[in-house]
């Protein structure tokens, strides 16, 4: 297991080094850059000075090799937007991010799990019908579609929840009422990613459940005269279960990097927000910080998947 | 003697079906697929059809009938230039379903050979391409997308070529998925005896890879690109949402969504934008359910 874990860990250099070159490029292809990008009123020799400091006027492999030789020691350069270093910037934001995807996370598997036993054990039946139609919708509707309908229907008709931000503007707040404050703006973007979540979620314990309970001990448990409340809830379930712990691994960048359109149109202080805006300001260092993280964190999320799912079933080995 | 002989016809009968045929009578018998079918054979006979009967054009503009509600005259409404929100509906229908398909031809063409190629050499080439296909698995597509939306509008490419640029965009950020697939499906055949035979024989490889290996992973790529069809439609809507896909006065049903930009709008037309909405979400439900039929009728482990 340990020479398993190592090995992936060192196919993973390859792929990020390939990652990093990829995206710098796609980044730097652009025409224009911050400076150019910035508008104001600043002279050609002022650009040139600031394109100067910024290393943005030497050849892209110089560029490259100057980045990458930093972000192996953990510096990804200074944001152009916010003067500060990378880190620094997307450490401030990663935990907005976090908060709300992973509540939505938690309280998707909630309510999917017991949905996607239910309609597999009443598979054809009505209710798995209804489960199957709101998986489907769930899973077929845009995002930024039902964030704008839950922002017309419960912010802007009834007035219920504001309609973007994590606090009220100038807001002063701590302890509890800011606790508050922050779920109460978080109700909507929350219900957004707990609703596209939940769907995949469903359908996926869903099979699941529907594998395990085709399974040779299944019939032999109801050969010996079980209860089917038993057999289900405590022989099926388990091993279906199984492959639910990989959503957890599967689902790692997503908690971190959060979901940029949701983010974004709800104006949540979040990574995806900053690395929208960043696409616009031309803060490369920044994006490219924000892209790689997600590429580290998608090949960390994959191993820990194989992994997880290794411990839990001895059925499979690792090669 | 007789009976004997009839009996013989019609087992005869019941093994002549060719897979074509149980797979069509599969696919005929699944209800949800069927309701997809017809969902989406709707959306293409709008959009392709539609604007030639329809009275109005695409940019027929009438300041004194700016945003009628839904009424007979106008039956989804007029937005703020007094144009008719049907028949924009069928013009921008035709470039979202437009760039859906093709951003997924350009992902089958590139992921199908790439993977088709990866599974058939094997070694090193495979270790090579998997590599490539794990790096475009791990990068975040949307800021990407978002970046060479900026790329366009900062060259100035004119709105009617930007779909083109947009199907090439999504395509080549969304074949690694698919490149996988078809590498594992051709792995598994690899080995078989037909296409040892094939080695036997002394084809060439292009004429194994593509004249006998392709038809039988085939299947896998048609179930598939059907689903991602949603998926880029969906993308492309985002992108247009975003004022970064398609812009005007091209419209696509993304982009009419855009009006939202203005809280004003969203509050006072809604048909504005929710209309748009609701298409988008039709035609990806009718593509995920036509898509999962597909699945079903021809994964011959799913018989029931």
């Amino acid at each position: 297991m340990r020479q398993y874990i190592l090995r992936r860990l060192l196919q993973m250099i390859p792929i990020l080094i390939g990652t990093s070159i990829l995206i710098f490029m796609i980044f730097n292809l652009a025409p224009g850059d911050f400076v150019s990008g910035g508008g104001g009123h600043r002279t050609a020799a002022m650009e040139a000075q600031i394109r100067h400091a910024k290393h943005l006027d030497e050849p892209e492999i110089i560029q490259y090799a100057r980045w990458a030789s930093q972000a192996i020691r953990g510096n990804l350069g200074d944001s152009f937007n916010y003067n500060k270093p990378v880190v620094t910037v997307i450490n401030t934001y990663i935990w907005n991010s976090f908060i709300l995807a992973l509540s939505a996370f938690i309280v998707s598997l909630l309510i999917a799990i017991p949905m996607g036993v239910v309609s597999a054990v009443k598979q054809h039946s009505f209710t798995d019908s209804a489960f199957n139609l709101i998986a489907l919708v769930g899973i077929s509707v845009p995002t930024f579609f039902i964030s704008l309908l839950f922002i017309k229907w419960f912010a802007v008709d009834l007035k219920l929840f504001p309609i973007s931000g994590m606090t009220e503007a100038g807001s002063t707040t701590t302890g509890l009422a800011r606790v508050v404050e922050v779920a109460y703006h978080m109700f909507l973007p929350f219900l957004v990613l707990t609703i596209s979540q939940l769907a995949y979620t469903m359908k996926f314990v869903k099979a699941s459940m529907l594998e395990v309970i085709k399974q040779d001990y299944i019939r032999t448990a109801r050969a010996k005269g079980l209860k089917e409340k038993v057999v289900i809830y405590k022989h099926a379930l388990r091993n279906a279960m199984i492959p639910v712990i990989t959503l957890i691994g599967l689902s790692i960048p997503m908690l971190f990097t959060g979901a940029m359109i949701t983010e974004k149109i709800f104006s949540w202080p979040g990574i995806g927000y900053i690395t929208y805006t960043a696409v616009f300001v031309r803060d490369y260092p920044l994006l490219m910080g924000d892209t790689m993280l997600v590429a580290v964190l998608t090949l960390i999320g994959n191993l820990m998947a194989d992994v997880s799912y290794a411990l839990v079933d001895p059925r499979i080995r690792l090669k | 003697m007789e009976s004997n002989i009839d009996i013989n016809k019609k087992e005869n009968k019941e093994k002549i079906l060719s897979p074509g045929r149980i797979f069509w009578n599969k696919l005929k018998k699944n209800r949800t697929s069927k309701i997809g079918f017809f969902i989406l054979l709707f959306m293409v006979l709008f959009t392709v059809v539609g604007p030639f009967l329809s009275p109005y054009k695409s940019d027929t503009m009438d300041y004194t009938s700016a945003y009628y509600g839904p009424c007979l005259q106008h039956l989804f409404g007029t937005d703020s230039l007094g144009r008719d929100i049907f028949t924009r509906m069928m013009y921008a229908g035709r470039i979202s379903l437009s760039v859906g398909i093709f951003s997924v031809v350009v992902e089958v063409i590139v992921g199908g050979s790439i993977g088709i190629i990866a599974g058939f050499y094997g070694g090193v080439v495979d270790s090579i391409l998997m590599r490539l296909v794990d790096i475009f698995l791990c990068i975040p597509v949307l800021p990407i997308l978002i970046t060479g939306g900026v790329i366009m509008s900062d060259l100035k490419i004119s709105p009617s070529l930007r779909p083109i640029y947009l199907m090439f965009m999504i395509g080549l950020l969304s074949w690694a998925g698919l490149c996988r697939l078809v590498r594992g499906q051709i792995l598994s055949i690899r080995g078989l005896e037909y296409m040892q035979a094939t080695e036997a024989l002394g084809l060439s490889d292009r004429r194994r890879m593509f004249k006998h290996m392709l038809p039988n992973v085939v299947h896998a790529i048609i179930v598939q690109s059907t689903l991602d069809v949603g998926g880029a439609i969906i993308t492309e809507s985002v992108l247009s949402f975003l004022g970064m896909g398609v812009v005007p006065p091209t419209p696509s049903w993304g982009q009419m969504i855009d009006v939202v930009s203005d809280m004003y709008n969203m509050q006072h037309y809604p048909w504005l934008w929710i209309i748009p909405g609701v298409f988008i979400l039709l035609t990806v439900v009718s593509i995920n359910l036509f898509g999962d039929g597909l699945r079903e009728a021809l994964d011959p482990k799913l018989t029931r």
